[in-house]
């Protein structure tokens, strides 16, 4: 008590400023982050272990409908002639050339129309006139199919690799560009002032801050724009088959119906379906999951 | 030549008798419903090194009055002036950008103003030391807690080497014993740098903590309906009896200001 009344000022300040310290100290500890590593076995047994379960439990149900004899083996082949199938592929060292075809357009194409879709998106998304005359059209291209492309692609330029890409970009541009602009589109307000405050206008604008606040919605655009190159690439390989353009997973498909080679046709549909779900686990979804986390978009579950 | 030098000299004259001039400021909105007067003839004068709170209720168009002296918006008659240069703005919410990280926050605000690279980390220490965040550099925004992200912010506004900064509301979502401390951490640092400090807030008794100076808007339209000036000594903590005396008298004012709108 008689401490306290013989406090000077000076003295009553410095405690202060003491207190205030360590107070800020606690607050801080307080509210850190905790981070921390998951485990790998929880990582498998929460990520991996579920995909495997369902691919399991379909050919499970597979092949039971194949031993209860459902329908004939020319409706539906046993897993077993599948399987074989994909054994005389990878004998015959035809499987790895096959896939690296389709695989090596596919991605050639993606990077054609990332090249072209995003300084398209760009320009729609940042100029006011071009946005009014071609953004709609954008938005609707992305809604029409793109085996529509094929036939006119052939007219246009034969059966070569040039039609090929051309379907490809056809499919794949527009939601490439339609990612950016909404990516762009739904900056917040907020960060573009801040900019402007630092002095982030025009140029040095879009370089600092809206270009990488859009990121985003960028990706989600590159994502979808590699489903429709795959898409695209399949539909043009399918319909327009010839022998100079070299066999891809889409002509494997095609020359299974021809020969009427059922498990030829399941294991080309397969195939087709694994390579674009590997390439979106391998490439875009890493990509996607870094970015959203490194701003704190992701939630852990 | 000899103009350019007197526009100079004048423009430093004028640094030294003001660090912003809002001279007759208005602001009108149109909307569906209108034109709606937000801002009426407002006239204010910031002097170097001075701290000024705005204080009005919610709505009364203080965020409006510090877009315009930032720069952000232009007002619909009137002038503003800030001599020194564009102003740091420090925004209600902490308007970080969340790709990148704090110590990359304050370097980009460094890089716009001119920073050479090689100088631009140190700085950013140093600003981060000076809102005693030093093991902060390499954390991202949404690793940071609110006060945490609210210094960053504060140091980031200190990056644009301003003479003048502008505060909205900046604490306003903090729990009260964070805003005590960054209350503190404000008028030390201000003490320590001469800034001149324009501080919008809704809170009677933090207006009275921090300024030198008090500035009461009334509400639609938004006029200086009264000013004090706070003559108690640093440091002064919110729950001192002088600060919580004039508060109280303030809040009368902004009380009646208020009820003003209720009678018509
Ligand atoms: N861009 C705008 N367009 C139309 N009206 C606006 C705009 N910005 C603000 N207003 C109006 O101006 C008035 C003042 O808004 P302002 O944001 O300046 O208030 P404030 O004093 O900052 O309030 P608060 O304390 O809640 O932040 C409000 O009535 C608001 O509706
Ligand atoms: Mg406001």
């Amino acid at each position: 008590m008689a401490s306290t009344d013989t406090t000077t000022k000076a003295g009553s300040a410095t405690t202060a400023r003491d207190d205030l310290a360590g107070l800020e100290a606690g607050l801080d500890a307080l509210d850190a982050v905790q981070t921390h590593r998951t485990p790998v076995r929880e990582v498998l047994v929460k990520k991996v272990l579920p995909p495997f379960l369902a691919v399991g439990l379909v050919l499970l149900v597979w092949q039971l409908l194949v031993a209860a004899k459902v329908t004939d083996e020319t409706k539906l082949p046993a897993l077993s002639a599948v399987w074989d199938s994909l054994a005389d592929m990878w004998l015959g060292g035809t499987l790895l050339e096959v896939i690296w075809t389709s695989v090596s357009r596919g991605l050639l194409g993606f990077l054609l129309a990332l090249a072209i879709g995003t300084p398209l998106g760009l320009l729609v998304a940042r100029v006011k006139f071009v946005r009014a005359a071609i953004g709609p059209i954008l938005q609707g291209l992305q809604s029409l199919p793109s085996v529509a492309w094929v036939p006119p692609a052939v007219l246009w330029f034969g059966l070569n690799d040039a039609m090929m890409y051309t379907v490809i970009l056809l499919g794949a541009v527009p939601s490439i560009a339609n990612g950016l602009v909404s990516g762009i589109d739904q900056v917040p307000p907020l960060f573009l002032r801040a900019g402007r405050t630092l002095g982030a206008t025009g140029l040095r604008g879009a370089r600092h801050v809206v270009m990488p606040a859009a990121l985003p919605g960028y990706l989600a655009g590159l994502k979808q724009g590699w489903a429709f190159s795959w898409r695209s690439l399949m539909a043009a390989e399918i319909i327009a088959s010839s022998p100079d353009l070299g066999l891809g997973l889409g002509q494997l498909l095609e020359n299974g119906r021809n020969n009427i080679d059922l498990p030829g046709v399941f294991l080309a549909i397969i195939l087709i379906l694994v390579v674009g779900i590997a390439i979106d686990l391998l490439i875009f979804s890493p990509v996607e999951r870094w970015v959203l986390r490194s701003r704190g978009l992701l939630v852990k579950s | 030549m000899a103009t350019t030098l007197a526009k100079a000299a004048e423009g430093s004259v004028a640094e030294r008798t003001h660090a912003a001039r809002i001279g007759h400021v208005s602001k009108s909105f149109s909307g569906p419903a209108g034109s709606q007067l937000v801002l009426d003839d407002i006239s204010l004068d910031v002097a170097p090194g001075e701290f000024v709170t705005i204080l009005g209720a919610s709505g009364c168009g203080k965020s409006t009055l510090l877009n315009l002296v930032a720069g952000l918006d232009k007002p619909s008659a009137g002038s503003v002036e800030t001599p020194g240069g564009r102003p740091a703005l420090m925004f209600q919410e902490h308007a970080l950008f969340p790709w990148l990280t704090a110590g990359k926050n304050i370097e980009l605000a460094l890089r716009l103003r001119g920073v050479a690279k090689a100088d631009r980390k140190p700085e950013a220490e140093r600003l981060l030391e000076l809102v005693r965040l030093g093991g902060a550099y390499g954390k991202r925004v949404h690793e940071l807690s609110g006060g945490m992200r609210q210094r960053v912010a504060l140091a980031r506004a200190l990056a644009q080497d301003s003479r003048l900064l502008l505060m909205d509301e900046p604490f306003a979502a903090l729990d009260a014993i964070t805003r005590d401390v960054l209350h503190g951490e404000l008028t030390r640092i201000w003490a320590e740098t001469g800034l001149s400090v324009l501080f919008v807030t809704h809170n009677v008794r933090e207006a009275v903590r921090l300024a030198q100076r008090v500035v009461l808007l009334s509400s639609r339209p938004g006029r200086v309906a009264k000013e004090w000036t706070v003559d108690i000594p640093q440091p002064r903590r919110i729950e001192d009896a002088d600060v919580a005396e004039l508060s109280l008298e303030i809040t009368e004012h902004l009380r009646g200001e208020i009820r003003r709108h209720g009678q018509h």
